[in-house]
């Protein structure tokens, strides 16, 4: 069973890969955006990092929902509202429970992936972040090793599409031939899943 | 690449601290990041707020003033604010009488600016939201996400910002900026790309002898490349672009926008052939602003935007306004 600990740590996890990946999410960013994803998601998971210790939130569900609005409140951009609203659904559909198997982590991420798809009105090859997530919350019920090998491949597999969404949407079909930064930084989102997973000795 | 800056991690902050310097009439709160003229709320006066990335300059902060904005939001360099500002903001600068949003089409922009308008609804304050969509560059929106919004935001916020100043209804003042959003076509050109400071090198490469055609304001490349033209030769491309999508059957205001590293000397050399093709094309230009209005960092190069005006979009456009960015009739 995961606790409230288990997602803090989670989210540290992340703030700690953002901040290793950051420069290779910026240059990624470059040439299809405009060259801030990495700082953005940097302060963003800084903040939420400084909020976890600050509040300590009881359940697995406010960790994720403090998260989100930490995200909302201070990334900007799109990844703000995207990603905060990823957690922040998720948390919710987590409910109050102190504690929550892996299955029921598999359907509440389906759930903020849903909400993501809806708020950004992204689907599956649009070439965003949603390339990496819907075969992560796929592979999910094979475990935390499946969904982190399913996110590395969709969003390397984004390389050779053309972007539909967001900026990167511009340029047309000079988009293909770069890995979209939204889908690599949900991938980094899902292996740090998997390494808080490794750690307390699941899988 | 030098740049005038501290780190990049406080290059909004720092700005800010030397604008609230610079502009005593304006009330610069530098940790929440909102710009609010200093008299607000105005009793009884629709309110104007607006705001998008930093790297724009004077886009938005500049604007905020007696006869066009309430409050601006600046974002980090090139990212959108987020909605906590935008709620402070409107909770600052709202009479009672409503609150106009004025968005720019950027993924960022939209879904922050809606989350703030549910957040302030919630809040007890009214309203109304509109979104600039003028750049003909962008001509798939099946596949995009739709026209950016580029230099009709200016004539958007000056004349629903007279409209506002007036005491105009909210209802009104947000027909009117739909109006002229709809009025208003843009196109923009780069000679150079620009440097963001967290990145410290230009956002994409553009070979000396080329230029980029149908640019956006964050440094994103173009339509299409091509080999250096004459200022005459892009002004005829800028020109095709925008007449080919608007046929203007009244006068037009005219906005020659320089993208931040462009003199004055070739903004006006350019404005000489963007009239002379206008004239050509039987357009009448009412009024013609030249100079850095919406720019995008160091990016040399230049956008063009029309918007088509009535009687009383001109006199709007005409009437008094009091801003660090643009300031006439007071």
């Amino acid at each position: 069973m995961l606790d409230a600990d288990f997602f803090r740590r989670w989210m540290t996890a992340t703030a700690a890969s953002v901040d290793r990946e950051a420069d290779r999410l910026t240059a990624l960013d470059s040439p299809i955006g405009d060259a801030d994803h990495g700082s953005n998601l940097r302060r963003g998971f800084t903040a939420v990092n400084a909020a976890l210790e600050k509040e300590a939130p009881e359940t697995p569900g406010a960790v994720l929902v403090l998260a989100g609005r930490q995200l909302i409140s201070t990334v900007g951009g799109a990844s703000g509202p995207l990603y905060g609203t990823l957690l922040r659904r998720t948390g919710k559909a987590l409910g109050d429970a102190a504690e929550v198997d892996e299955e029921r982590l598999a359907e509440a991420l389906r759930a903020g992936v849903d909400a993501v798809m809806q708020l950004g009105g992204a689907a599956p090859g649009d070439k965003t972040m949603i390339d990496a997530l819907v075969p992560a919350v796929d592979a999910l019920p094979d475990g935390f090793g499946a969904a982190r090998a399913a996110a590395e491949q969709g969003a390397e597999a984004t390389t050779p599409l053309q972007a539909r969404k967001g900026r990167a949407s511009y340029l047309g079909e000079r988009s293909i031939g770069h890995q979209d930064p939204g889908a690599t930084s949900a991938a980094l989102l899902i292996a740090a899943l998997a390494d808080t997973g490794a750690d307390a000795g699941g899988e | 690449m030098k740049m005038l800056i501290n780190v990049p991690e406080t290059v909004v902050a720092d700005a800010l601290h030397g604008m609230a310097a610079a502009h005593p009439e304006l009330t610069v709160d530098v940790e929440n990041r909102v710009i609010v003229r200093r008299d607000a709320p105005v009793a009884g006066k629709v309110a104007l707020v607006s705001g998008g990335g930093s790297g724009h300059e004077p886009l938005h902060g500049g604007f905020v003033g007696p006869g066009m904005l309430s409050a601006a939001c600046p974002g980090e360099v090139f990212t959108s604010p987020v909605p906590d500002q935008m709620v402070r903001a409107a909770a600052a600068v709202d009479s009672g009488a409503g609150v106009l949003f004025i968005v720019k089409n950027y993924t960022g922009d939209v879904l922050n600016f809606d989350m703030a308008a549910e957040l302030a609804e919630d809040e007890g304050i009214q309203i109304a939201k509109v979104l600039i969509n003028d750049d003909v560059a962008v001509t798939d929106s099946l596949y995009t996400a739709g026209r950016r919004g580029t230099g009709a935001t200016l004539f958007v916020e000056k004349i629903a910002g007279a409209a506002a100043e007036e005491g105009q209804p909210l209802e009104r003042v947000e027909a009117l900026a739909r109006q002229v959003n709809e009025n208003s076509r843009s196109f923009g050109v780069a000679l150079t790309a620009c440097t963001t400071p967290a990145k410290g090198s230009p956002t994409f490469d553009l070979p000396a002898g080329e230029l980029e055609l149908g640019v956006g304001i964050h440094g994103e490349p173009g339509r299409e490349r091509r080999a250096m033209m004459t200022s005459g030769e892009i002004a005829d491309f800028a020109i095709h672009a925008i007449l080919d999508d608007m046929t203007p059957r009244n006068p037009v205001l005219l906005l020659v926008n320089g993208m931040g590293a462009t003199p004055l000397l070739e903004l006006y050399g350019f404005n000489a052939e963007v009239h002379r093709l206008l004239a050509q094309r039987g357009v009448v230009v009412a009024r013609t602003l030249v100079g850095n209005y919406v720019t995008s960092l160091d990016m040399a190069g230049a956008s063009v935007t029309l918007c088509q005006v009535d009687e009383e979009l001109l006199r709007l456009w005409d009437a008094p306004v009091k801003t660090p960015g643009l300031r006439w009739g007071v």
